[in-house]
C-alpha cells in the first residue's frame, strides 16, 4: 500500500519536472501587451472603445504573430492620475513582464509612464492622449491616434476659405483646449484671420448661454470650440442654437471631439449643419473601414457607442504586431520602434505612415458635417486634408 | 441695458434649474436631518426613468415626468423602509457613508442598465426652439423651467406652513419624542417627507436634463453644487433654497459673462463670505 503510494509520488513528480521542461523548450511565447486606460469611472465609454479597437484587430488578424502569442494585460486608470498611471505602468513591465506598453486616454498619464521605457527596454504605443509634446519625451514612444493641433489647423484654412475673418475662441481652461487655441490662433493669423476674442471655460461650466452672449456681443463672423468629449458639449450645442447665435448666421467651428459618433445620438437634431474637423469618422467609405466598423461593432456590443479612440487602439495593435515581428518575440524596444519608423498602411481611416522623425502618425485630415443618414446621424465627411503631420511639434517647449 | 437683461434672464433659468434640483435635499437635511449623499442619484434616477419613458416607450413630455416621479418614489420607498430608517439620528458621519455607498450603487447600475452614453428627454413641439422676449431670444425649455421652479416653491411653502401635514412634519422635526408621544406617527411623516423630497429631486433631474445631460455620472458630478445651494439657503428653509439659487446663478453666469477665465472663482468666493456672515445660511433656523 505504502509502496504504491510511493509509486504514485513519484510519477506525478516526474510528470511535472517533465511538463515544466516541456514549457521552457517551447518554441512558441507569449507576449505580453499592457493596456493602460479608462475602463471604469466617468471615461469608461472611451476605455470601452480601446477595448474594443484590441479586439477587433485580434479578431480580424488572430493572436498569432509568426509564432508568437499575442496576451492583453489591461490595467484601469479611471480619471487622469499620473502617479497612479506610473505605478500601474511600473508593475506591467516589472511584474507582469510586458514587452509593450499602449493605451493611454489621458496626456498626464501617458507622460508619466514614459520616464519607465528606456530602463524597462519597452516601447509605448500612444492610442490616445493628444498632447503634441508626449513623443519628445522618450525615443520609445510611437502615437497612432492624432494630436489637437494636427486636428485643429485644418480648421483655420476652412474658416478663411469659407470668407470668415473675425473669430472668437471657446476652449475648455486645460491642457488640450489651450493647444486648441494656440493652434486655431496660429493658423488662422497666418491666413490674414484675427481672433477678436479668446475665452478660456472652466471645465466644470455646465450653462453656456452667458457665453453664447459674450460671442454674440464681440461681433465675431464665427465662432471657433474645443470641449473634451461627454456631457458639456450636448449642453454647448444647445445653448448655440437656443440663444439665436445659429439663426444670427454666426458659423460653428469646432475639432471632431465635439461631434464624436457615441454623442450624436443624443445631440440629434441640434447638431444637424455643424462643420467640425477630425481624423476619423465611423461612417468613412472604405473597404477597410467597413471591415473595421463590422469587427469592432461585434467586439463592443452596441454600434451606436463605437467612436475615435477604437480606430486609435486598432492601428495600435498594428503597430505592435509590425514591432513583434521585427524583432521576431525578443525584448528588444530599439529595433521594435526602428522597425516601424516609415511604415505606410492604409487605416480604416485612410492612409497614414509613422513619421520616423517624431513618430506621430501621419494622415488624412476630414472636414465633416454633421448629417442624418436614415434614422441616425452621422459625420460626414465634405472634404479631406491629406498627409497632415503634426504643425505642433513647433511649438513644444525644449 | 440689454447686456444686463439678458445676463438676468440667464442667471434667473438656471438659479430655477438649480432651485428644483436642491429642493428635495434641503427637504432631508434639514427637515429629516439626514446627509443625503444619494440625492444627486435620485435625480438621475428620475432623467433616466423621463428619458426611457419619453424615447423608447414614445410617451408625452407630461407622462414622461409623472412616471419619473413616481418611478423614483417607487425605487426609493424599499430604501427608505430598510436603508435610510437605520440612519435617521444617526451620526453624519455615518449618514455619509451609507449614503455615498448607494451613490455609488446606483452609479453602477445605471451605467450597466443604461450604457455610459448620454441620454436625452425629447422635449414636446411647444418647449422646443427658442422664444423671442423682445430684446433676445431664449430656449423655451427654459421659460418652462422657470415656470415650474417658481410654482413648486408655492405648493411646498403652502404645504409646510399651511396644511395639518406640515405642522405634523415641524413638530416631528423639532421634537420626533415629543410628537410621537402626542400621537403623530412620525414614521409615516418622515416616510411622506422622504417621498416628496425624493419626487423633487427626480422632477429636477427630469426637468433640469437639458442643461444637466443624464449620464450615469451626473449623480456625483453635480452634488457638491446641490449641497452648496442648501448650506447657503440653510436647510430645511423653502425660501432660503430659493434665494440661494437665484443668488448664486446670478453670481455663476454674471461672473462667467464678464470674466470667464476667472472660472468659478467669484461663485466659491460669494459661497465662503455668505458662510462666514451666516453660518447657518442665509434663512437657517437655529438647531
Amino acid at each position: 500500500m505504502i509502496g504504491f503510494r510511493e509509486d504514485m509520488m513519484k510519477s506525478l513528480f516526474l510528470t511535472t519536472v517533465a511538463c515544466a521542461m516541456l514549457g521552457t523548450a517551447a518554441f512558441a511565447d507569449t507576449i505580453k501587451v499592457g493596456v493602460i486606460g479608462p475602463f471604469s469611472g466617468p471615461f469608461a465609454l472611451q476605455g470601452k472603445n480601446f477595448k474594443a479597437g484590441i479586439d477587433a484587430w485580434l479578431a480580424v488578424n488572430g493572436n498569432k504573430v509568426g509564432d508568437d502569442e499575442i496576451e492583453i494585460v489591461y490595467r484601469d486608470i479611471p480619471a487622469a492620475d499620473p502617479a497612479k498611471s506610473k505605478a500601474l505602468a511600473q508593475e506591467l513591465v516589472v511584474r507582469e513582464k510586458v514587452q509593450y506598453l499602449a493605451g493611454f486616454y489621458f496626456t498626464p498619464d501617458a507622460m508619466a509612464a514614459t520616464p519607465l521605457l528606456q530602463q524597462g527596454n519597452v516601447p509605448m504605443v500612444v492610442m490616445n492622449a493628444a498632447t503634441s509634446a508626449i513623443v519628445t519625451t522618450s525615443p520609445y514612444v510611437v502615437r497612432t491616434s492624432f494630436t489637437t493641433w494636427q486636428t485643429t489647423t485644418p480648421m483655420a484654412t476652412v474658416a478663411r476659405e469659407s470668407g470668415v475673418s473675425k473669430v472668437i475662441t471657446l476652449v475648455s481652461d486645460y491642457g488640450p483646449g489651450i493647444d486648441a487655441e494656440s493652434a486655431f490662433k496660429a493658423a488662422f493669423e497666418k491666413d490674414g484671420g484675427k481672433v477678436v476674442e479668446a475665452i478660456r471655460m472652466p471645465l466644470s461650466t455646465n450653462d453656456f448661454s452667458p457665453l453664447m452672449q459674450r460671442v454674440k456681443d464681440s461681433g465675431a463672423e464665427a465662432l471657433f470650440a474645443f470641449l473634451p468629449s461627454g456631457p458639456p458639449t450636448l449642453a454647448f450645442v444647445k445653448a448655440y442654437n437656443d440663444t439665436g447665435l445659429k439663426t444670427a448666421g454666426i458659423k460653428f467651428l469646432a475639432t471632431g471631439d465635439l461631434t464624436q459618433e457615441s454623442d450624436l445620438p443624443a445631440l440629434g437634431e441640434q447638431a444637424t449643419g455643424l462643420m467640425t474637423t477630425f481624423h476619423y469618422a465611423v461612417s468613412h467609405d472604405s473597404p477597410e473601414n467597413k471591415a473595421f466598423v463590422e469587427a469592432a461593432s461585434k467586439a463592443i456590443g452596441n454600434p451606436a457607442e463605437l467612436s475615435f479612440p477604437a480606430v486609435g487602439a486598432y492601428d495600435g495593435m498594428y503597430v505592435i504586431s509590425k514591432m513583434i515581428e521585427a524583432t521576431g518575440g525578443e525584448q528588444n524596444a530599439d529595433q521594435a520602434v526602428e522597425a516601424v519608423k516609415g511604415l505606410t498602411w492604409t487605416s480604416p481611416r485612410g492612409p497614414v505612415t509613422i513619421d520616423p522623425d517624431s513618430r506621430h502618425i501621419t494622415q488624412t485630415i476630414y472636414l465633416r458635417e454633421v448629417a442624418k443618414d436614415g434614422d441616425h446621424y452621422i459625420n460626414k465627411e465634405v472634404k479631406s486634408f491629406e498627409k497632415q503631420g503634426d504643425p505642433g511639434l513647433a511649438h513644444v517647449k525644449k | 441695458m440689454q447686456t444686463v437683461l439678458s445676463v438676468a434672464i440667464d442667471a434667473l433659468a438656471y438659479g430655477m434649474v438649480l432651485f428644483v434640483i436642491s429642493i428635495g435635499l434641503s427637504i432631508t437635511m434639514g427637515l429629516m436631518r439626514v446627509v443625503n449623499l444619494a440625492h444627486g442619484a435620485f435625480a438621475m434616477i428620475g432623467g433616466y426613468l423621463a428619458s426611457y419613458a419619453a424615447r423608447d416607450l414614445g410617451l408625452g413630455y407630461a407622462a414622461a415626468l409623472l412616471i419619473a416621479v413616481i418611478g423614483t418614489i417607487i425605487i426609493a420607498i424599499p430604501l427608505e423602509r430598510f436603508l435610510y430608517r437605520r440612519i435617521y439620528g444617526a451620526p453624519e458621519l455615518t449618514q455619509v457613508l451609507m449614503t455615498i455607498g448607494i451613490t455609488f450603487c446606483i452609479i453602477g447600475i445605471a451605467n450597466f442598465v443604461f450604457g455610459p452614453t448620454l441620454k436625452t428627454i425629447p422635449l414636446p413641439e411647444t418647449l422646443r426652439g427658442a422664444t423671442d422676449v423682445g430684446f433676445r431670444t431664449i430656449a423655451t425649455h427654459r421659460i418652462f423651467a422657470i415656470a415650474i421652479g417658481a410654482a413648486i416653491a408655492v405648493l411646498l411653502w403652502c404645504l409646510v406652513e399651511k396644511t395639518s401635514y406640515g405642522i405634523r412634519l415641524r413638530a416631528s422635526v423639532d421634537n420626533s419624542a415629543m410628537a410621537a408621544a402626542l400621537g403623530v406617527r412620525t414614521e409615516l411623516v418622515y416616510a411622506a417627507s422622504f417621498a416628496i423630497a425624493v419626487g423633487l429631486a427626480a422632477l429636477g433631474g427630469a426637468v433640469g436634463a437639458e442643461l444637466l445631460p443624464v449620464e450615469p455620472y451626473y449623480a456625483l458630478r453635480y452634488m457638491v453644487t446641490f449641497l452648496v445651494v442648501v448650506s447657503i439657503g440653510g436647510s430645511g428653509s423653502i425660501g432660503g433654497a430659493l434665494l440661494a439659487s437665484l443668488l448664486l446663478g446670478a453670481i455663476d453666469t454674471t461672473g462667467r459673462y464678464f470674466a470667464p477665465e476667472y472660472g468659478e472663482f467669484f461663485f466659491y468666493l460669494a459661497v465662503i463670505v455668505i458662510v462666514a456672515v451666516f453660518p447657518r445660511g442665509l434663512a437657517g433656523r437655529r438647531a
